[in-house]
């Protein structure tokens, strides 16, 4: 930089001496101002990067003794970032604080108005295919009519039968229902009114190996709680993550708040921390919402352990994949894991009570709701005891997640592993006259063309229409501005469809997975598939490895 | 809803005859919005924006140029014969003859651009995309009002077979459709359509004391109706004044200069577009409030439009610097009163298909388009005006800005490593 700024002063200098300008100055009586005002400028801009240099060669050296210099204001002047840069509230340490401006709220009637108990649900079914890879026919080691604990072992996958995935509840295993090409679908459980446990018996955290730690969550059913990014998969038995991600909210339409399972359960979250940090070699981090009140002595606050960020802006600054972004990318080559606060509690009471525990508090919402509320109930959960009673009039739609990465279900289904939302929305199987010139119903839009972005706080019914037709793609910088993350969604999403590899992994595929580029198909203006897309994309790296 | 069970009714069978399939489709989904919902993997909601809406944005930003060109077309006819010359003279004449010249171009332009599409789309099987929706509102308005048919029906055919279904469709062209049509226009009949007589419709030739030549519409159609009203008509026996030219403000500032163009126009004639020129192009405020409309719809790229003026002004204020000749010496800001450099930078650098699809390469490209653009209005020879040039020199570049933008964001994420 230096150097630079020398030679340029000196080129500058040597241009100003050919010309006749200056030997006019040094003649003429009247001196020549833009020529000593371009030499007082170089010899300004001279001193400070002098002066810059030898600041930074301060901090350099300050840092080779271990002070922080990012913590404390080190040097002479202040840095671009905290001079023009967002200001980071006091709580939130330097670094830590992430103001998102991309993105994109919808909002939607059919928010939860209140907590009711339980709500008369009694059938619960795990889902082996809730997790990517697995076999298409896991080992079933129950049969219908045995009695099962919670935490007793329900099947495994044969490739990697150390990893067992066991029951939430406990109760009779009802029925096992079989999918396509007899795969296994869903094993359905009928519920004791009173949960009991499979007691384990619990290593000490403080003391044990990582090698027991790891045995004990594998046999516990706990190791199929954490998720491996790139590719949303079960980490392999001797997969050592670079870091542990833990987003504590989200911020998806109507989405269920942590808060509540958080309070009742602080204890085993803290517990499932310490666990965590004995698992990688890197840290826990943990994103806390700034957008509550009074962040500092929120719920997650009080969480000691991990490294906590705090991140404000508009959905989908909840994901923990925009969170990785902006805490400590993911590599190329290298793995990371990530868990949510309902995966963190059953972790956590494993290691306090040697019991899997799954309570959850399930949203109802959405406009097709006829009283939103929010149901505690256990993992798993009938679809249609949650919404029993509670639907409005229509052709409805019931969907096992949020409107934009959930899966539309029956009644007769069950909520998948980790879903803590139903929300139900009427189908928009109807033909609009000149819907595309003048929309007669108000719909959640990006686009300024609608009149409704001058009423930023109106709520939408919104409807499963598709308010056009398919198409290729045409308009750009419309993903970008919905996506809070140094990516090319649409870039990528060209280079899946023509599975250039070297082109998917630098454009970051392995950042992604489909919940962070569903807000994108949300805006699509071709109406193009985007989620699929990127599984198709992270099957394909996979398979290459 | 009874209107939609009807034209169910009426649809043609796909298999039977694809050619009425498609154009049946095509208008049915212009009526109707389909019923389609979303599948049950995926988003559930969709945003209420669709190619159809978007594209139409466009052409409704742009109706006043349309409303304005046609009343040009008149103005600069009368002013040739010296009548009327008054703005708001002679106001029916004037709007009777920018009709007659405009719809025949209009309607031309649909027949062929459409006619193509539609056969591509019935022969490939899917919809008719809504690309031509603005390509066909822009060809209109960026011709000459005085050209004739048969060429604007080939350069129509050309830019939408070449230029697109070539390619593959809308979203897959390279280069801008409008202005391909316009090139091939420039290009393949230079001695038809150059020099100062095409600015100027209704005359044979623009020599001093040629007759109008007026066809039935003036004569019989819209002259007894005049008649009838008690308004002047068209005078079949009108002649071009003395010393008429019909050149624009580019032309003669390439012969001398800002002092030329100020002696045949006033600042106020050019900014608010009564001067010779291609329809649409002439007039900066109904322009400007296109190009607002669709800054503030978010449909056009800000960051394209306002480097593209920034690389205009900062090169024609080198011009300025180096003053080699008088064009070169026109003050820089008036540069912006001649010539079609705002209808260029609202309506044809902003296509979000041809231009840089990253925000960084936005940024160079149209500052990219504003320098060359300059230079070639500036010092090219032959042609006094260099957005069309520019801009499709720079689609051809766009996908090479972009994939440098792309290296750059490769490499950033392969240092984390």
């Amino acid at each position: 930089m230096k150097s630079l700024t020398v030679r340029l002063t000196a080129l500058l200098g040597c241009v100003l001496l050919s010309t006749e300008g200056f030997s006019q100055a040094s003649t003429a009586a009247s001196p020549n101002y833009l020529l000593w005002s371009l030499i007082v400028v170089g010899i300004l801009i001279l001193v400070a990067a002098i002066i810059s240099l030898s600041d930074n060669l301060l901090q350099i050296e300050a840092e080779k003794h271990g002070v922080n210099t990012e913590e404390d204001d080190f040097g002479l002047f202040p840095s671009l970032s905290s001079m023009f840069g967002k200001t980071a509230p006091k709580y939130a340490g330097k670094g830590k604080y992430h103001k998102l401006s991309k993105g994109f709220d919808i909002k939607l009637v059919g928010a939860s108005t209140g907590v009711t108990d339980h709500a008369g649900v009694t059938r619960f079914a795990v889902k082996p295919q809730n997790f990517n890879g697995m076999s298409p026919i896991p080992k079933v080691v129950v049969e219908a009519g045995d009695e099962v604990k919670a935490g007793d072992v329900i099947y495994f996958d044969k490739k990697v039968p150390n990893v067992q995935y066991v029951s939430p509840v406990s109760g009779e295993i009802v029925e096992v229902v079989r999918g396509a090409k007899r795969s296994i679908a869903e094993i359905v459980i009928l519920a004791d009114k009173e949960n009991t446990y499979a007691q384990h018996e619990t290593p000490n955290v403080e003391t044990a190996s990582r090698e027991d730690l790891v045995n004990y969550m594998m046999a516990s059913g706990a190791w199929s709680l954490l998720n491996q990014r790139p590719f949303d998969i079960v980490p392999a038995e001797d997969a050592i993550p670079k870091n542990i991600f833990i987003s504590t909210f989200s911020s998806a339409p109507l989405a269920v708040d942590m808060s509540l399972i958080a309070k009742e359960n602080i204890t085993a979250l803290q517990k499932a921390i310490d666990v965590l940090t004995k698992l990688t070699p890197g840290k826990v981090y943990l994103g806390l919402d700034a957008k509550v009140e009074d962040p500092k002595s929120s719920v997650f606050g009080s969480l000691t352990g991990a490294e906590k960020h705090w991140f404000a802006g508009k959905h989908p600054y909840g994901n923990v994949g925009v969170q990785i972004h902006h805490m400590a990318p993911i590599a190329n080559g290298t793995t990371v894991w990530t868990l949510g606060v309902n995966e963190m509690v059953t972790l956590g009471h494993l290691f306090l009570s040697g019991e899997y525990k799954t309570p959850r508090y399930v949203a109802v919402t959405g406009a097709g709701v006829t009283k939103p509320v929010t149901v505690k109930t256990y993992q798993g959960a009938n679809v249609g005891d949650l919404v029993a009673n509670n639907l409005n009039e229509g052709n409805n739609r019931i969907i096992a997640g949020d409107v934009l990465t959930g899966q539309a279900v029956e009644a007769s289904e069950y909520l998948n592993f980790k879903d803590s939302q139903v929300t139900v929305l009427s189908e928009g199987d109807y033909y609009e006259l000149f819907g595309w010139l003048l929309p007669i119903n108000p719909r959640p839009s990006i686009s300024r063309t609608f009149p409704a972005f001058l009423m930023p706080n109106f709520e939408f019914e919104g409807d499963t229409n598709t308010h056009g037709e398919s198409r290729a793609f045409v308009v750009s910088g419309q993903y970008e501005s919905v996506l809070p993350m140094d990516i090319y969604p649409q870039y990528l999403m060209k280079a899946i469809m023509t599975g250039d590899f070297e082109k998917m992994e630098g454009l970051g595929i392995n950042e992604l997975s489909e919940e962070d580029v569903a807000l994108c198909e949300f805006v699509c203006t071709s109406k193009q598939p985007l989620q699929s897309i990127l599984r198709d994309g992270l099957d394909m790296m996979q398979e290459q490895l | 809803m009874g209107l939609v069970d009807f034209f169910k009714k009426i649809e043609p069978d796909k298999k039977k005859s694809p050619y009425l399939h498609t154009t049946y489709d095509a208008f049915f989904t212009f009526l109707f919005t389909p019923n389609a919902v979303t599948k049950p993997g995926g988003v559930h909601m969709r945003d209420g924006m669709d190619l159809k809406r978007t594209m139409v944005h466009v052409v409704l930003a742009m109706q006043l140029c349309y409303v304005f060109g046609t009343y040009n077309i008149g103005h600069q006819h009368f002013a040739a014969m010296g009548q009327f010359t008054g703005i708001f003279e002679g106001f029916h004449l004037k709007l009777a003859h920018g009709l007659i010249q405009l719809l025949p171009i209009f309607i031309w332009t649909h027949i062929i651009g459409l006619g193509i599409e539609f056969f591509f789309a019935a022969k490939k099987g899917h919809a008719v995309e809504e690309g031509f929706l603005v390509s066909g509102a822009l060809i209109p308005l960026i011709m000459p009002p005085d050209i004739p048919i048969w060429i604007l029906c080939v350069s129509v055919a050309f830019a939408v077979i070449i230029g697109k279904e070539a390619f593959g469709g809308t979203g897959m062209n390279i280069w801008n459709i409008a202005l391909l049509a316009r090139v091939f226009v420039f290009f393949a009949y230079p001695t038809t359509i150059a020099g100062d007589e095409v600015w100027v419709s209704g005359f044979a030739s623009l020599a001093e004391g040629s007759a109008v030549d007026y066809g039935w519409a003036h004569t019989g159609l819209f002259n007894s109706l005049f008649e009838m009203m008690g308004l002047a008509t068209f005078d079949t026996a009108a002649t071009v004044v003395d010393g008429y030219s019909g050149a624009t403000p580019l032309a003669l500032a390439y012969q001398g200069g800002w002092e030329n163009v100020t002696e045949h126009f006033t600042v106020a004639q050019m900014f608010w577009g009564t001067i010779p020129g291609s329809i649409g192009e002439t007039s900066k405020p109904f322009i400007l409030i296109g190009a607002a409309i669709l800054l503030v719809t978010g449909i056009a790229s800000w960051r394209i439009m306002f480097s593209m003026f920034l690389g205009a002004a900062s090169m024609a204020f080198v011009m300025n610097l180096w003053g080699a000749t008088p064009f070169m010496e026109v003050p820089w800001m008036y540069q912006f009163y001649m010539g079609s450099f705002f209808f260029a930078m609202a309506f044809m650098a902003t296509d979000p298909v041809t231009a840089s699809g990253t925000n960084t390469g936005k940024w160079i490209y149209g500052f990219g388009i504003g320098v060359i653009g300059m230079i070639i209005r500036v010092l090219n020879p032959a042609y006094p005006e260099g957005w069309m040039l520019a801009i499709l020199f720079l689609n051809t570049f766009a996908p090479l800005i972009d994939h440098y933008v792309l290296e750059s964001n490769i490499k950033k994420r392969l240092a984390r490593a």
